[in-house]
């Protein structure tokens, strides 16, 4: 499948110094990933995000696993086997995409933590104050992507900060400044989902009908929109994504009204048990 | 359906089964706090001392649960730093907060009003109505806290959790209502444990009726309830509630059914706890698409996938599990779905 053949897309792509009040994000495009695995050394090298242990998985080249405490970039390989020859006959294809917090708009971590440790920043990005952090452990099942986690040892929860202190100081993200293939792409997001639309229109031209984004519409999930969004070449259930991720939260008045229902059958339950006053 | 090896895409919830026991021995306290402040206003003093005493027993036993599960046990406080309506635990935080003043509050006019007769040149005359108001406070607050916490599990990304959002304050209501009331039957002369008996039947046939209602609703989210030891604990708490109900209802009138009737609500009202609690983990652990026991689905044709056995954990020490069987075509394993 001559997904890197030709020239590379996104060569007038522009690195935009990221602004506070701007919101900015990644767009990672699965189709030009290599796998080299540079946004996971980096990010481990810059955020100083601790070891957790080399551990072999059996799963193709990825001995990550899945994004948590301590891997905030998780580069995922699949090889499948599919007919390439016009005759139909077998082959196999790389898919690897670099996964990581999707900064949810809606981000259901940041509502349900309970002591204001998960925070929104002017970028527009969410991020766990460690100071703060009482590894209440709420976020982590509130998390449709299985992202957030507490790290063992420590007990608070962390995950990626999109890169805070860099984003402070004007410049991209460590995983996004490495990558050498530009299928991490930084940016403000409108710009993102405008780059993103145009490279899928792009490989459908080029007879890649199975490209699709995911994230990008903010319909078509009940985050309300990512912060980090990505172009796949199969399902997402393929990568470890969600097809349908679903934000908590957003039950939740629905919830604090059959409670506090519950609460009233309570009292008058209370009340029945004594009966009439004697 | 397909999936990336076999890992589910959710976390597993990182909570500890002292947030299962919180959530009985919460409702226990809770409840027992509005069956007290009842009786009281009532006169029915020995139901009112007995449900305050499990009220404050359980609220001890409650407060160090709740910290000994948290990551950072010392930044406890932390929790009242905001009050966050999106977040059920920080609402609860503060509900309970409450409830553990209003408590405190009643039980200090209890012992103060017990020890008048020797500090009758005290102003004493105060304390009656302020420890009616307090415990009238944390009879309000004390539903609160039997009801806050099925939202708490409701509010998160947990299918059996999440989904059972409709039922949950219902069961957690109805568990509340026949632990406390089975607490009462047990500590109570059976004279006076005619309202305990009453609230505890009726909060166990609440507690069985919605949590059935909720299975039925759950919709594929209700497999961790079809097996395993949740499904056993499912089990037994319906037959532990449904037997303590029916022995407080037809012998409750004499001392040793009671307490046994009492006992089984308890411990039926335990087990619903920690089968939902389970429940939450298994289900967590079914969403990567694929039967828990069975093989890993394979992607839809035309793509066939080059798979590999699913790894059965992540921790270091799983080397020895992840046996690399290469299987290839989807033809190797039955599809699961």
């Amino acid at each position: 499948m001559a997904v890197v053949s030709g020239p590379p897309p996104y060569r007038d792509a522009t690195v935009v110094e990221p602004q506070p009040g701007q919101h900015v994000g990644f767009f990672t495009d699965s189709s030009i990933c290599i796998g080299c695995k540079a946004c996971e050394v980096a990010c481990k090298e810059w955020n100083h995000v601790p070891i957790d242990g080399l551990n072999f998985l059996g799963s193709s080249y990825d001995n990550t696993g899945e994004l948590g405490a301590n891997s905030w970039r998780h580069v995922a390989f699949i090889e499948q086997n599919r007919p390439v020859a016009a005759d139909g006959s077998g082959g196999m294809r790389w898919l690897m995409n670099s996964d990581v917090c999707k900064h949810c708009a809606h981000a259901a971590c940041l509502e349900v933590c309970p002591t204001g440790a998960l925070m929104r920043t002017e970028f527009g990005t969410v991020v766990v104050q460690p100071d703060v952090c009482n590894g209440c452990g709420y976020c982590v099942s509130a998390c449709p992507f299985g992202v957030i986690e507490r790290r063992e040892g420590d007990g608070r929860a962390f995950k990626c900060t999109l890169c805070y202190d860099r984003l402070k100081g004007h410049m991209q993200p460590a995983c996004a400044q490495a990558c050498p293939t530009q299928s991490i792409q930084f940016g403000p997001i409108d710009d993102l989902r405008v780059r993103a639309r145009r490279r899928l229109a792009d490989l459908h031209q080029q007879g890649m009908a199975e490209a699709r984004l995911y994230g990008v519409d903010e319909s078509d999930n009940e985050v309300g929109g990512l912060n980090a969004f990505f172009l796949l070449l199969d399902e997402p259930e393929v990568y470890g994504l969600p097809t349908h991720p679903v934000t908590t939260t957003r039950d939740l008045p629905q919830m604090w009204r059959t409670a506090a229902v519950a609460a009233g059958m309570l009292a008058l339950g209370v009340l029945a048990a004594f009966g009439r006053r004697r | 359906m397909s999936s990336y090896y076999g890992r589910p895409i959710l976390k597993q919830p990182i909570w500890g089964p002292a947030v299962a026991a919180y959530f009985f021995t919460g409702g226990l306290a809770g409840m027992s706090g509005a069956l007290s402040f009842m009786a009281r206003a009532r006169g029915n003093r020995a139901l009112a001392k007995s449900a305050l005493m499990t009220s404050v027993a359980g609220l001890g036993v409650s407060l160090p649960l709740l910290v000994v599960d948290l990551g950072k046990p010392e930044r406890f406080l932390n929790m009242l730093r905001v009050v966050k309506p999106t977040s059920p635990m920080s609402i609860g935080s503060w509900i309970l907060s409450g409830f553990s003043a209003a408590t405190g509050l009643a039980v200090a006019s209890e012992v103060a009003e017990a020890i008048r007769p020797q500090g009758r040149l005290l102003p004493l005359g105060f304390i009656r109505p302020v420890g009616l108001v307090a415990q009238g406070a944390s009879a309000l607050l004390g539903t609160g806290v039997a009801t806050y916490t099925a939202v708490l599990v409701s509010d998160t990304a947990v299918p059996a959790w999440h989904e059972g959002r409709r039922e949950m304050p219902f069961i957690f209501a109805g568990s509340a209502s026949a632990s406390a009331g089975g607490a009462a039957a047990i500590l109570t002369p059976t004279a006076d444990a005619g309202p305990a008996r009453r609230l505890a039947v009726g909060g166990a046939l609440i507690e069985v009726a919605a949590s059935e209602l909720m299975k039925r609703r759950l919709g594929p989210a209700v497999r961790p309830y079809e097996a395993g030891t949740v499904k056993v604990l499912d089990q037994v708490s319906t037959g532990l509630s449904l037997g303590g109900a029916a022995l407080l209802a037809t012998l409750g009138r004499r001392r040793p059914p009671a307490i046994v009737g009492g006992a089984m609500l308890l411990a039926g009202s335990l087990c619903k706890r920690f089968a939902i609690f389970r429940a939450g983990f298994e289900s967590a652990r079914q969403t990567s698409g694929e039967a828990p026991e069975g093989p890993m689905p394979t992607s839809p044709p035309p793509v066939e996938t080059l798979r590999v056995q699913p790894v059965s954990s992540r921790r270091p020490g799983a080397k020895a599990a992840a046996t690399k069987t290469e299987e290839v075509g989807p033809q190797a394993t039955p599809e699961s779905k």
